[in-house]
Protein backbone atom coordinates (compact mmCIF):
# COMPACT_ATOMS: atom_id res chain seq x y z
CA UNK A 1 0.00 0.00 0.00
CA UNK A 2 3.08 2.97 0.02
CA UNK A 3 1.77 4.55 -3.07
CA UNK A 4 4.56 6.20 -5.12
CA UNK A 5 4.91 9.68 -6.32
CA UNK A 6 2.26 10.79 -8.83
CA UNK A 7 -0.17 8.15 -7.81
CA UNK A 8 -3.10 10.51 -7.50
CA UNK A 9 -3.44 14.20 -8.53
CA UNK A 10 -1.09 16.67 -6.91
CA UNK A 11 -4.43 18.48 -5.21
CA UNK A 12 -5.06 15.35 -3.37
CA UNK A 13 -1.77 14.88 -2.38
CA UNK A 14 -1.81 18.64 -0.43
CA UNK A 15 -4.96 17.90 1.12
CA UNK A 16 -3.99 14.63 2.62
CA UNK A 17 -1.01 15.95 3.61
CA UNK A 18 -2.32 18.87 5.48
CA UNK A 19 -5.55 16.74 6.75
CA UNK A 20 -2.46 14.26 7.89
CA UNK A 21 -0.56 16.77 9.95
CA UNK A 22 -3.33 17.98 11.70
CA UNK A 23 -4.32 15.02 13.01
CA UNK A 24 -0.86 13.53 13.91
CA UNK A 25 -0.17 17.08 15.56
CA UNK A 26 -3.30 16.31 17.41
CA UNK A 27 -2.15 12.47 17.88
CA UNK A 28 1.54 14.13 19.56
CA UNK A 29 -0.10 15.98 22.05
CA UNK A 30 -2.59 13.65 22.89
CA UNK A 31 0.32 10.37 23.67
CA UNK A 32 2.40 13.30 25.34
CA UNK A 33 -0.72 13.66 27.81
CA UNK A 34 -1.33 10.12 27.85
CA UNK A 35 2.39 8.88 28.28
CA UNK A 36 3.98 11.45 30.35
CA UNK A 37 7.61 11.08 30.04
CA UNK A 38 7.57 7.94 29.47
CA UNK A 39 6.49 8.90 25.92
CA UNK A 40 9.80 8.54 23.74
CA UNK A 41 11.17 5.57 25.16
CA UNK A 42 7.95 3.80 25.11
CA UNK A 43 6.30 5.02 22.04
CA UNK A 44 10.14 4.70 20.20
CA UNK A 45 10.87 1.11 21.09
CA UNK A 46 7.03 -0.17 20.33
CA UNK A 47 7.63 1.48 16.69
CA UNK A 48 10.43 -0.56 16.49
CA UNK A 49 8.22 -3.50 17.18
CA UNK A 50 5.12 -2.76 14.91
CA UNK A 51 8.16 -2.08 12.18
CA UNK A 52 9.11 -5.37 12.99
CA UNK A 53 5.73 -6.62 13.05
CA UNK A 54 5.32 -5.26 9.88
CA UNK A 55 8.33 -8.56 8.79
CA UNK A 56 6.20 -11.02 10.39
CA UNK A 57 5.04 -13.30 6.96
CA UNK A 58 1.89 -15.56 8.36
CA UNK A 59 1.03 -18.16 6.02
CA UNK A 60 -2.62 -17.58 4.29
CA UNK A 61 -3.27 -20.36 1.45
CA UNK A 62 -0.92 -23.33 0.57
CA UNK A 63 2.53 -21.54 1.22
CA UNK A 64 1.34 -17.95 -0.09
CA UNK A 65 2.18 -15.58 3.12
CA UNK A 66 0.94 -12.09 4.14
CA UNK A 67 2.25 -9.86 6.52
CA UNK A 68 0.63 -7.56 9.21
CA UNK A 69 -0.41 -4.08 8.89
CA UNK A 70 -0.72 -3.27 12.19
CA UNK A 71 -2.72 -0.02 12.68
CA UNK A 72 -5.48 -1.24 14.51
CA UNK A 73 -3.06 -3.74 16.77
CA UNK A 74 -1.36 -0.45 17.71
CA UNK A 75 -3.93 1.49 18.44
CA UNK A 76 -6.16 -1.46 20.13
CA UNK A 77 -2.66 -2.43 22.44
CA UNK A 78 -1.46 1.48 23.01
CA UNK A 79 -4.41 3.51 22.23
CA UNK A 80 -5.38 4.91 19.09
CA UNK A 81 -3.04 8.31 19.11
CA UNK A 82 0.16 6.38 20.01
CA UNK A 83 -0.77 3.38 17.35
CA UNK A 84 -1.39 6.28 15.19
CA UNK A 85 1.74 8.25 16.04
CA UNK A 86 3.99 5.01 15.65
CA UNK A 87 2.94 3.48 12.32
CA UNK A 88 2.72 7.51 11.37
CA UNK A 89 6.74 6.95 12.22
CA UNK A 90 6.84 3.48 10.51
CA UNK A 91 5.57 4.78 7.18
CA UNK A 92 7.79 8.02 7.41
CA UNK A 93 10.84 5.88 8.45
CA UNK A 94 10.11 3.69 5.64
CA UNK A 95 9.55 6.81 2.90
CA UNK A 96 12.85 8.46 3.93
CA UNK A 97 15.48 5.76 4.81
CA UNK A 98 13.75 3.15 2.73
CA UNK A 99 12.32 4.17 -0.30
CA UNK A 100 9.46 2.78 0.41
CA UNK A 101 6.45 5.20 -0.78
CA UNK A 102 6.86 8.52 -2.60
CA UNK A 103 7.96 11.54 -0.58
CA UNK A 104 4.68 13.89 -2.25
CA UNK A 105 2.95 10.58 -1.62
CA UNK A 106 3.23 10.98 2.30
CA UNK A 107 0.35 12.80 2.96
CA UNK A 108 -1.84 9.97 1.62
CA UNK A 109 0.45 6.89 3.10
CA UNK A 110 0.29 8.11 6.41
CA UNK A 111 -3.64 8.88 6.14
CA UNK A 112 -4.77 5.50 4.54
CA UNK A 113 -2.14 3.17 6.90
CA UNK A 114 -2.03 5.05 9.96
CA UNK A 115 -5.04 7.46 10.66
CA UNK A 116 -7.39 5.59 9.34
CA UNK A 117 -6.41 2.00 10.63
CA UNK A 118 -5.76 3.36 13.81
CA UNK A 119 -8.68 6.01 14.93
CA UNK A 120 -11.14 3.84 12.45
CA UNK A 121 -10.08 0.80 13.75
CA UNK A 122 -9.85 1.74 17.00
CA UNK A 123 -13.56 3.24 17.11
CA UNK A 124 -15.01 0.03 15.44
CA UNK A 125 -13.01 -2.22 18.50
CA UNK A 126 -14.78 0.35 21.05
CA UNK A 127 -18.32 0.03 19.30
CA UNK A 128 -18.06 -3.58 19.13
CA UNK A 129 -17.35 -3.17 23.47
CA UNK A 130 -20.01 -2.53 24.05
CA UNK A 131 -22.12 -4.99 21.87
CA UNK A 132 -19.54 -7.77 23.07
CA UNK A 133 -18.91 -9.26 27.07
CA UNK A 134 -16.60 -7.69 29.03
CA UNK A 135 -14.67 -10.92 28.91
CA UNK A 136 -10.68 -11.48 27.64
CA UNK A 137 -12.63 -13.59 24.64
CA UNK A 138 -14.73 -10.23 24.02
CA UNK A 139 -11.88 -7.94 24.15
CA UNK A 140 -10.08 -10.67 21.62
CA UNK A 141 -13.48 -10.79 19.38
CA UNK A 142 -13.52 -7.13 19.28
CA UNK A 143 -10.09 -7.12 18.00
CA UNK A 144 -10.40 -9.43 15.01
CA UNK A 145 -13.44 -7.45 13.51
CA UNK A 146 -11.92 -4.51 14.10
CA UNK A 147 -8.39 -5.45 12.78
CA UNK A 148 -10.16 -6.95 10.00
CA UNK A 149 -12.31 -3.42 9.58
CA UNK A 150 -9.03 -1.31 9.75
CA UNK A 151 -7.17 -3.11 6.31
CA UNK A 152 -11.15 -2.78 4.56
CA UNK A 153 -11.30 1.05 5.55
CA UNK A 154 -7.65 1.88 4.53
CA UNK A 155 -8.69 0.35 1.13
CA UNK A 156 -11.85 2.49 1.41
CA UNK A 157 -9.83 5.61 2.14
CA UNK A 158 -7.61 4.98 -0.99
CA UNK A 159 -10.61 4.55 -3.20
CA UNK A 160 -12.24 7.39 -2.09
CA UNK A 161 -8.75 9.49 -2.91
CA UNK A 162 -8.69 7.79 -6.29
CA UNK A 163 -12.54 8.89 -6.56
CA UNK A 164 -10.91 12.81 -6.28
CA UNK A 165 -7.53 12.60 -7.62
CA UNK A 166 -7.37 9.50 -10.34
CA UNK A 167 -4.18 9.65 -12.18
CA UNK A 168 -5.54 7.56 -14.75
CA UNK A 169 -9.89 7.49 -16.11
CA UNK A 170 -10.41 3.78 -14.29
CA UNK A 171 -14.00 4.10 -13.33
CA UNK A 172 -14.49 4.65 -10.06
CA UNK A 173 -16.24 1.21 -9.35
CA UNK A 174 -13.44 -0.36 -10.95
CA UNK A 175 -11.02 0.48 -8.68
CA UNK A 176 -13.23 0.69 -5.16
CA UNK A 177 -14.40 -2.98 -6.01
CA UNK A 178 -10.99 -4.50 -6.92
CA UNK A 179 -9.73 -2.14 -3.85
CA UNK A 180 -11.97 -3.28 -1.50
CA UNK A 181 -12.46 -6.76 -2.47
CA UNK A 182 -8.88 -7.80 -2.18
CA UNK A 183 -8.30 -6.46 1.18
CA UNK A 184 -11.72 -7.52 2.51
CA UNK A 185 -9.72 -10.92 1.98
CA UNK A 186 -6.42 -9.69 3.21
CA UNK A 187 -8.13 -8.17 6.39
CA UNK A 188 -8.59 -11.52 7.28
CA UNK A 189 -5.45 -12.66 8.28
CA UNK A 190 -5.16 -9.41 9.87
CA UNK A 191 -8.06 -9.86 11.98
CA UNK A 192 -7.11 -13.18 13.01
CA UNK A 193 -3.13 -12.34 13.52
CA UNK A 194 -4.10 -9.35 15.05
CA UNK A 195 -7.11 -11.00 17.54
CA UNK A 196 -5.02 -13.46 18.90
CA UNK A 197 -2.17 -11.73 18.96
CA UNK A 198 -4.10 -9.27 21.76
CA UNK A 199 -5.32 -12.82 22.97
CA UNK A 200 -1.36 -13.65 23.86
CA UNK A 201 -1.04 -10.57 25.48
CA UNK A 202 -3.93 -10.57 27.38
CA UNK A 203 -2.77 -13.63 28.99
CA UNK A 204 0.58 -12.65 30.40
CA UNK A 205 0.31 -8.71 30.62
CA UNK A 206 -3.19 -8.11 30.70
CA UNK A 207 -2.76 -4.33 32.14
CA UNK A 208 -0.70 -3.38 28.70
CA UNK A 209 -3.30 -3.54 26.62
CA UNK A 210 -4.90 0.12 26.53
CA UNK A 211 -8.50 -1.51 25.02
CA UNK A 212 -8.84 -3.63 27.81
CA UNK A 213 -8.49 -1.19 30.53
CA UNK A 214 -11.76 -1.55 31.68
CA UNK A 215 -11.83 -5.22 32.62
CA UNK A 216 -10.60 -5.77 35.43
CA UNK A 217 -11.77 -2.08 37.22
CA UNK A 218 -15.75 -2.00 38.17
CA UNK A 219 -17.79 -0.82 35.24
CA UNK A 220 -18.13 3.05 35.03
CA UNK A 221 -22.22 2.60 34.42
CA UNK A 222 -22.21 6.42 33.89
CA UNK A 223 -25.61 7.35 31.58
CA UNK A 224 -24.91 8.13 28.28
CA UNK A 225 -27.85 7.61 26.73
CA UNK A 226 -28.47 11.10 25.56
CA UNK A 227 -25.00 11.18 23.66
CA UNK A 228 -25.37 7.41 21.99
CA UNK A 229 -29.05 8.42 20.75
CA UNK A 230 -27.50 11.42 19.56
CA UNK A 231 -24.25 9.75 17.78
CA UNK A 232 -26.57 7.07 15.94
CA UNK A 233 -28.89 9.57 15.26
CA UNK A 234 -26.10 11.48 13.60
CA UNK A 235 -24.82 8.88 11.96
CA UNK A 236 -28.31 7.51 9.97
CA UNK A 237 -28.67 11.15 8.87
CA UNK A 238 -25.03 11.18 7.74
CA UNK A 239 -25.64 7.91 5.79
CA UNK A 240 -29.03 9.23 4.54
CA UNK A 241 -27.40 12.03 3.24
CA UNK A 242 -24.58 10.32 1.46
CA UNK A 243 -26.90 7.94 0.08
CA UNK A 244 -29.00 10.80 -1.38
CA UNK A 245 -26.33 13.09 -2.79
CA UNK A 246 -24.24 10.90 -4.27
CA UNK A 247 -27.88 10.03 -6.26
CA UNK A 248 -28.02 13.18 -7.30
CA UNK A 249 -24.22 13.29 -8.37
CA UNK A 250 -24.42 10.85 -11.12
CA UNK A 251 -26.60 12.97 -13.05
CA UNK A 252 -23.31 15.91 -12.93
CA UNK A 253 -20.42 13.09 -13.86
CA UNK A 254 -17.19 14.07 -12.64
CA UNK A 255 -15.15 15.80 -15.62
CA UNK A 256 -13.33 12.64 -16.96
CA UNK A 257 -16.74 11.18 -17.37
CA UNK A 258 -18.96 14.21 -18.74
CA UNK A 259 -15.69 14.31 -21.49
CA UNK A 260 -16.23 10.65 -22.48
CA UNK A 261 -19.76 10.59 -22.33
CA UNK A 262 -19.83 13.89 -24.12
CA UNK A 263 -17.56 12.61 -27.09
CA UNK A 264 -19.24 9.36 -27.13
CA UNK A 265 -16.34 7.34 -26.19
CA UNK A 266 -17.78 4.15 -24.50
CA UNK A 267 -16.06 1.16 -23.52
CA UNK A 268 -16.15 -1.63 -26.37
CA UNK A 269 -18.12 -4.82 -25.84
CA UNK A 270 -14.45 -6.20 -25.58
CA UNK A 271 -12.68 -4.29 -22.97
CA UNK A 272 -15.46 -4.47 -20.56
CA UNK A 273 -15.25 -8.08 -21.28
CA UNK A 274 -12.04 -8.15 -20.08
CA UNK A 275 -11.97 -6.27 -17.25
CA UNK A 276 -14.03 -8.31 -15.76
CA UNK A 277 -12.29 -11.17 -16.33
CA UNK A 278 -9.02 -9.74 -14.77
CA UNK A 279 -11.38 -8.19 -11.87
CA UNK A 280 -14.37 -10.61 -11.74
CA UNK A 281 -13.54 -12.56 -8.57
CA UNK A 282 -12.56 -9.21 -6.49
CA UNK A 283 -15.40 -7.21 -7.87
CA UNK A 284 -18.02 -6.60 -4.92
CA UNK A 285 -20.83 -8.77 -7.08
CA UNK A 286 -23.91 -6.80 -7.85
CA UNK A 287 -22.10 -3.41 -7.80
CA UNK A 288 -22.38 -2.78 -12.05
CA UNK A 289 -24.75 -0.22 -11.72
CA UNK A 290 -22.82 3.10 -11.51
CA UNK A 291 -25.29 5.03 -9.52
CA UNK A 292 -25.44 1.99 -6.58
CA UNK A 293 -21.47 2.01 -6.66
CA UNK A 294 -21.37 6.06 -6.05
CA UNK A 295 -24.01 5.44 -3.36
CA UNK A 296 -22.65 2.69 -1.62
CA UNK A 297 -19.19 4.74 -1.98
CA UNK A 298 -20.90 7.68 -0.53
CA UNK A 299 -22.42 5.66 2.41
CA UNK A 300 -19.09 3.80 3.35
CA UNK A 301 -16.96 6.74 3.15
CA UNK A 302 -19.09 8.80 5.51
CA UNK A 303 -18.94 5.71 7.60
CA UNK A 304 -15.43 5.70 7.35
CA UNK A 305 -15.33 9.34 8.17
CA UNK A 306 -17.26 9.38 11.13
CA UNK A 307 -15.32 6.31 12.49
CA UNK A 308 -12.14 8.06 12.41
CA UNK A 309 -13.81 10.77 14.15
CA UNK A 310 -15.26 8.48 16.70
CA UNK A 311 -11.46 7.32 17.42
CA UNK A 312 -10.34 10.63 17.70
CA UNK A 313 -12.95 11.16 20.21
CA UNK A 314 -12.74 8.67 22.55
CA UNK A 315 -9.00 9.17 22.12
CA UNK A 316 -9.56 12.80 23.84
CA UNK A 317 -12.01 11.44 26.31
CA UNK A 318 -10.57 8.17 27.68
CA UNK A 319 -6.96 10.56 27.72
CA UNK A 320 -9.10 12.79 29.89
CA UNK A 321 -10.45 10.06 31.91
CA UNK A 322 -7.46 8.00 32.58
CA UNK A 323 -5.69 7.92 36.02
CA UNK A 324 -2.70 9.17 34.47
CA UNK A 325 -0.24 6.84 36.99
CA UNK A 326 -1.80 3.83 35.88
CA UNK A 327 0.75 3.83 32.42
CA UNK B 1 6.17 -4.65 0.73
CA UNK B 2 7.05 -4.31 4.32
CA UNK B 3 9.67 -6.93 4.02
CA UNK B 4 13.48 -7.16 4.08
CA UNK B 5 13.20 -3.87 5.67
CA UNK B 6 15.75 -4.38 9.02
CA UNK B 7 19.01 -2.65 6.88
CA UNK B 8 18.88 0.61 5.45
CA UNK B 9 19.71 1.40 1.66
CA UNK B 10 22.83 3.42 2.59
CA UNK B 11 25.69 2.95 0.39
CA UNK B 12 29.59 3.71 2.50
CA UNK B 13 31.31 5.86 -0.44
CA UNK B 14 33.29 9.52 -0.50
CA UNK B 15 31.68 12.07 -2.59
CA UNK B 16 30.18 15.81 -1.96
CA UNK B 17 26.59 14.50 -2.22
CA UNK B 18 27.05 11.99 0.89
CA UNK B 19 28.90 14.94 2.50
CA UNK B 20 26.63 17.48 1.95
CA UNK B 21 24.09 18.54 4.93
CA UNK B 22 21.26 16.46 5.62
CA UNK B 23 19.01 19.03 5.62
CA UNK B 24 20.04 20.41 2.46
CA UNK B 25 19.45 16.67 1.05
CA UNK B 26 16.17 16.39 2.75
CA UNK B 27 14.51 19.67 0.86
CA UNK B 28 16.22 18.91 -2.39
CA UNK B 29 14.86 15.41 -2.42
CA UNK B 30 11.41 16.83 -1.75
CA UNK B 31 11.48 19.89 -3.88
CA UNK B 32 12.62 17.50 -7.58
CA UNK B 33 9.91 14.68 -6.31
CA UNK B 34 7.47 17.67 -6.08
CA UNK B 35 8.41 19.06 -9.19
CA UNK B 36 8.18 15.09 -10.97
CA UNK B 37 4.85 14.96 -9.44
CA UNK B 38 3.04 18.35 -11.06
CA UNK B 39 4.56 17.81 -14.02
CA UNK B 40 2.20 17.19 -16.51
CA UNK B 41 2.02 13.43 -18.23
CA UNK B 42 1.98 14.83 -22.14
CA UNK B 43 5.42 16.96 -21.34
CA UNK B 44 7.70 13.62 -22.14
CA UNK B 45 10.73 15.42 -22.24
CA UNK B 46 10.24 17.21 -18.89
CA UNK B 47 10.71 13.65 -17.78
CA UNK B 48 14.04 13.33 -20.25
CA UNK B 49 15.54 16.07 -18.63
CA UNK B 50 14.81 14.82 -14.97
CA UNK B 51 16.31 11.54 -15.70
CA UNK B 52 19.38 12.66 -17.50
CA UNK B 53 19.64 14.86 -14.01
CA UNK B 54 18.87 12.00 -11.57
CA UNK B 55 21.53 9.63 -13.13
CA UNK B 56 24.04 12.65 -13.68
CA UNK B 57 23.55 12.85 -8.97
CA UNK B 58 23.72 8.99 -9.12
CA UNK B 59 27.42 8.94 -11.28
CA UNK B 60 28.80 12.01 -9.22
CA UNK B 61 27.43 10.47 -5.68
CA UNK B 62 29.01 7.52 -7.07
CA UNK B 63 26.59 5.30 -6.49
CA UNK B 64 26.16 2.40 -9.17
CA UNK B 65 23.12 2.68 -11.27
CA UNK B 66 22.21 -0.95 -11.07
CA UNK B 67 22.30 -0.54 -7.16
CA UNK B 68 19.23 2.31 -7.63
CA UNK B 69 17.62 -0.38 -10.55
CA UNK B 70 17.23 -3.24 -8.10
CA UNK B 71 15.59 -0.79 -5.13
CA UNK B 72 13.26 0.25 -7.83
CA UNK B 73 11.77 -3.03 -7.38
CA UNK B 74 10.06 -1.31 -4.11
CA UNK B 75 7.02 0.39 -6.54
CA UNK B 76 6.61 -2.75 -8.45
CA UNK B 77 2.94 -3.16 -7.09
CA UNK B 78 2.31 0.20 -8.27
CA UNK B 79 4.30 -0.52 -11.75
CA UNK B 80 2.18 -3.95 -12.10
CA UNK B 81 -1.24 -2.25 -11.30
CA UNK B 82 -0.18 0.59 -13.97
CA UNK B 83 0.36 -1.74 -16.69
CA UNK B 84 -3.60 -3.06 -16.43
CA UNK B 85 -4.98 0.24 -16.39
CA UNK B 86 -4.90 0.55 -20.34
CA UNK B 87 -6.91 -2.36 -20.29
CA UNK B 88 -9.79 -1.04 -17.85
CA UNK B 89 -9.40 2.80 -18.08
CA UNK B 90 -12.91 3.95 -20.51
CA UNK B 91 -12.36 6.06 -23.01
CA UNK B 92 -11.52 6.08 -26.86
CA UNK B 93 -9.60 3.03 -27.58
CA UNK B 94 -6.94 1.81 -30.22
CA UNK B 95 -6.27 -1.50 -30.88
CA UNK B 96 -2.60 -2.93 -29.74
CA UNK B 97 -1.64 -6.47 -31.02
CA UNK B 98 -5.23 -6.97 -30.95
CA UNK B 99 -6.48 -5.81 -27.72
CA UNK B 100 -8.35 -2.91 -27.54
CA UNK B 101 -7.16 -0.63 -24.99
CA UNK B 102 -7.88 3.22 -24.12
CA UNK B 103 -5.53 5.89 -24.98
CA UNK B 104 -6.22 7.53 -21.77
CA UNK B 105 -5.31 4.44 -19.95
CA UNK B 106 -1.98 4.38 -21.73
CA UNK B 107 -1.18 8.01 -20.86
CA UNK B 108 -2.23 6.78 -17.10
CA UNK B 109 0.46 4.27 -17.12
CA UNK B 110 2.45 6.09 -18.88
CA UNK B 111 2.22 8.86 -16.36
CA UNK B 112 2.35 6.13 -13.06
CA UNK B 113 5.41 4.41 -14.36
CA UNK B 114 7.27 7.50 -14.87
CA UNK B 115 6.65 9.56 -11.80
CA UNK B 116 6.86 6.50 -9.46
CA UNK B 117 10.03 5.29 -11.14
CA UNK B 118 12.01 9.12 -10.93
CA UNK B 119 10.51 9.90 -7.45
CA UNK B 120 11.38 6.18 -6.06
CA UNK B 121 14.74 6.99 -7.15
CA UNK B 122 15.00 10.22 -5.92
CA UNK B 123 14.13 8.46 -2.81
CA UNK B 124 16.70 5.89 -2.94
CA UNK B 125 19.66 8.32 -3.66
CA UNK B 126 18.68 10.34 -0.73
CA UNK B 127 18.94 7.05 1.53
CA UNK B 128 22.04 5.71 -0.28
CA UNK B 129 24.01 8.90 0.54
CA UNK B 130 22.45 9.78 3.70
CA UNK B 131 22.64 7.40 7.06
CA UNK B 132 18.94 7.33 8.86
CA UNK B 133 20.55 9.24 12.18
CA UNK B 134 21.40 12.06 9.71
CA UNK B 135 17.71 12.14 8.16
CA UNK B 136 16.58 12.16 11.19
CA UNK B 137 18.74 14.98 12.54
CA UNK B 138 17.90 16.88 9.19
CA UNK B 139 14.02 16.54 9.91
CA UNK B 140 14.80 17.95 13.56
CA UNK B 141 16.69 21.19 12.19
CA UNK B 142 13.68 21.55 9.76
CA UNK B 143 11.95 22.05 12.29
CA UNK B 144 9.40 18.95 12.78
CA UNK B 145 8.10 18.47 16.26
CA UNK B 146 11.09 17.03 18.67
CA UNK B 147 8.37 14.72 20.57
CA UNK B 148 8.00 13.14 16.99
CA UNK B 149 12.00 13.23 16.31
CA UNK B 150 12.61 11.51 19.43
CA UNK B 151 10.11 8.83 19.14
CA UNK B 152 11.72 8.29 15.75
CA UNK B 153 15.03 8.34 17.00
CA UNK B 154 14.46 5.68 19.43
CA UNK B 155 12.17 3.61 17.02
CA UNK B 156 15.73 3.39 14.77
CA UNK B 157 17.49 2.92 17.56
CA UNK B 158 15.93 -0.63 18.63
CA UNK B 159 14.66 -1.34 15.39
CA UNK B 160 17.46 -3.93 14.87
CA UNK B 161 17.38 -5.00 18.07
CA UNK B 162 13.94 -5.85 18.06
CA UNK B 163 13.64 -7.23 14.61
CA UNK B 164 16.79 -9.97 15.90
CA UNK B 165 14.45 -11.15 18.72
CA UNK B 166 11.85 -11.62 15.67
CA UNK B 167 14.62 -13.29 13.98
CA UNK B 168 15.21 -15.48 17.27
CA UNK B 169 11.69 -16.31 17.80
CA UNK B 170 11.63 -17.74 13.79
CA UNK B 171 14.85 -19.57 14.38
CA UNK B 172 13.34 -21.58 17.43
CA UNK B 173 10.02 -22.09 15.71
CA UNK B 174 11.58 -23.82 12.91
CA UNK B 175 14.15 -25.67 14.83
CA UNK B 176 10.52 -26.99 16.63
CA UNK B 177 9.85 -28.20 13.27
CA UNK B 178 7.11 -25.38 12.56
CA UNK B 179 6.43 -25.09 8.71
CA UNK B 180 2.95 -23.50 8.53
CA UNK B 181 1.04 -23.24 5.04
CA UNK B 182 -2.71 -22.45 6.02
CA UNK B 183 -4.02 -19.73 8.12
CA UNK B 184 -5.82 -22.28 10.51
CA UNK B 185 -1.36 -23.21 11.46
CA UNK B 186 -0.78 -19.29 12.08
CA UNK B 187 -1.75 -19.21 15.71
CA UNK B 188 2.59 -19.70 16.61
CA UNK B 189 3.40 -16.89 14.96
CA UNK B 190 0.10 -14.54 16.51
CA UNK B 191 1.40 -15.57 19.92
CA UNK B 192 5.17 -14.61 19.29
CA UNK B 193 3.48 -11.30 17.77
CA UNK B 194 2.12 -11.03 21.57
CA UNK B 195 5.45 -12.28 23.49
CA UNK B 196 7.42 -9.53 21.35
CA UNK B 197 4.74 -6.52 21.99
CA UNK B 198 5.51 -7.67 25.84
CA UNK B 199 9.06 -7.52 25.34
CA UNK B 200 9.21 -4.48 23.54
CA UNK B 201 6.91 -2.61 25.75
CA UNK B 202 8.45 -4.20 29.20
CA UNK B 203 12.21 -3.35 27.41
CA UNK B 204 10.41 0.22 26.74
CA UNK B 205 9.53 0.62 30.75
CA UNK B 206 13.35 -0.34 31.68
CA UNK B 207 15.10 2.13 29.46
CA UNK B 208 12.76 4.61 30.73
CA UNK B 209 13.07 3.43 34.24
CA UNK B 210 17.75 3.65 32.82
CA UNK B 211 16.88 7.22 31.42
CA UNK B 212 15.19 8.37 34.86
CA UNK B 213 18.37 7.17 36.70
CA UNK B 214 20.59 9.61 34.18
CA UNK B 215 18.60 12.40 34.93
CA UNK B 216 16.30 12.45 32.38
CA UNK B 217 13.26 15.04 32.61
CA UNK B 218 10.97 14.27 30.15
CA UNK B 219 12.97 16.07 27.32
CA UNK B 220 15.82 14.76 24.81
CA UNK B 221 18.85 16.56 24.98
CA UNK B 222 18.95 18.64 22.00
CA UNK B 223 22.73 18.70 20.07
CA UNK B 224 23.62 22.40 18.77
CA UNK B 225 22.36 22.80 15.13
CA UNK B 226 25.18 22.97 12.78
CA UNK B 227 24.85 25.76 10.32
CA UNK B 228 25.06 24.99 6.61
CA UNK B 229 27.82 26.37 4.15
CA UNK B 230 25.89 28.58 1.91
CA UNK B 231 27.61 27.42 -0.74
CA UNK B 232 25.58 23.84 -0.05
CA UNK B 233 22.32 25.79 -0.08
CA UNK B 234 23.33 27.14 -3.48
CA UNK B 235 23.63 23.46 -5.07
CA UNK B 236 20.55 22.87 -3.93
CA UNK B 237 18.84 26.14 -5.16
CA UNK B 238 20.29 25.72 -8.37
CA UNK B 239 19.41 22.05 -8.49
CA UNK B 240 15.83 22.39 -7.19
CA UNK B 241 15.39 25.15 -9.59
CA UNK B 242 15.94 23.49 -12.44
CA UNK B 243 13.47 20.92 -11.30
CA UNK B 244 10.70 23.23 -10.39
CA UNK B 245 11.99 25.35 -14.06
CA UNK B 246 11.31 22.55 -16.21
CA UNK B 247 7.90 21.68 -14.22
CA UNK B 248 7.00 25.20 -15.12
CA UNK B 249 7.77 25.37 -18.20
CA UNK B 250 6.45 21.41 -18.81
CA UNK B 251 2.70 23.25 -17.37
CA UNK B 252 2.87 26.41 -19.41
CA UNK B 253 3.01 24.62 -22.92
CA UNK B 254 1.27 21.88 -22.33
Amino acid sequence: MHAPDGFLEPSVAVVTAIISLVVIGFALRQSREQLKDKAIPLAGITAAFIFAAQMFNFPVVAGTTGHLLGGALAAILLGPSVGAIIVTIVVVVQALAFADGGLTALGYNVLNMAIVPAYGGYAVFRLLRRVFPSTAGGVVGATGIAAWASVVMAAVAFSIEWLFGASAPVAFDTVFGSMVGIHVLIGIGEGIISALAVGAVLASRPDLVYGAQDLDQAQLTESKVGTRTFVIGGMLVALVFAAVVSQFAVDNPDGLEKVAEDTGFIESGEEHSLADSLFSDYATSGISNEALSLAVAGIVGTVVVLLVAFGLFSAVRETRSRDPSSV
Amino acid sequence: MGSGHSHALYVHEHSFVHRMAPQAKLVAALGMVASIAITPREAVWAFGVYAVAIVGLTLVSRIRPGFVAVRLFAVAPFVLFSLFIPFIATGETIEVLGFAVSVDGLWGTWNILVKALLGASVSILLTATTQIADIIRGLAILRVPALFISITTFMIRYLELISDELGRMRIAMTARGYDPRWISQARPIATSAGALFVRSYERGERVHAAMLARGFTGEMPTPPLESVDRRQWLRVLVLVGAFVGTATVALVIT
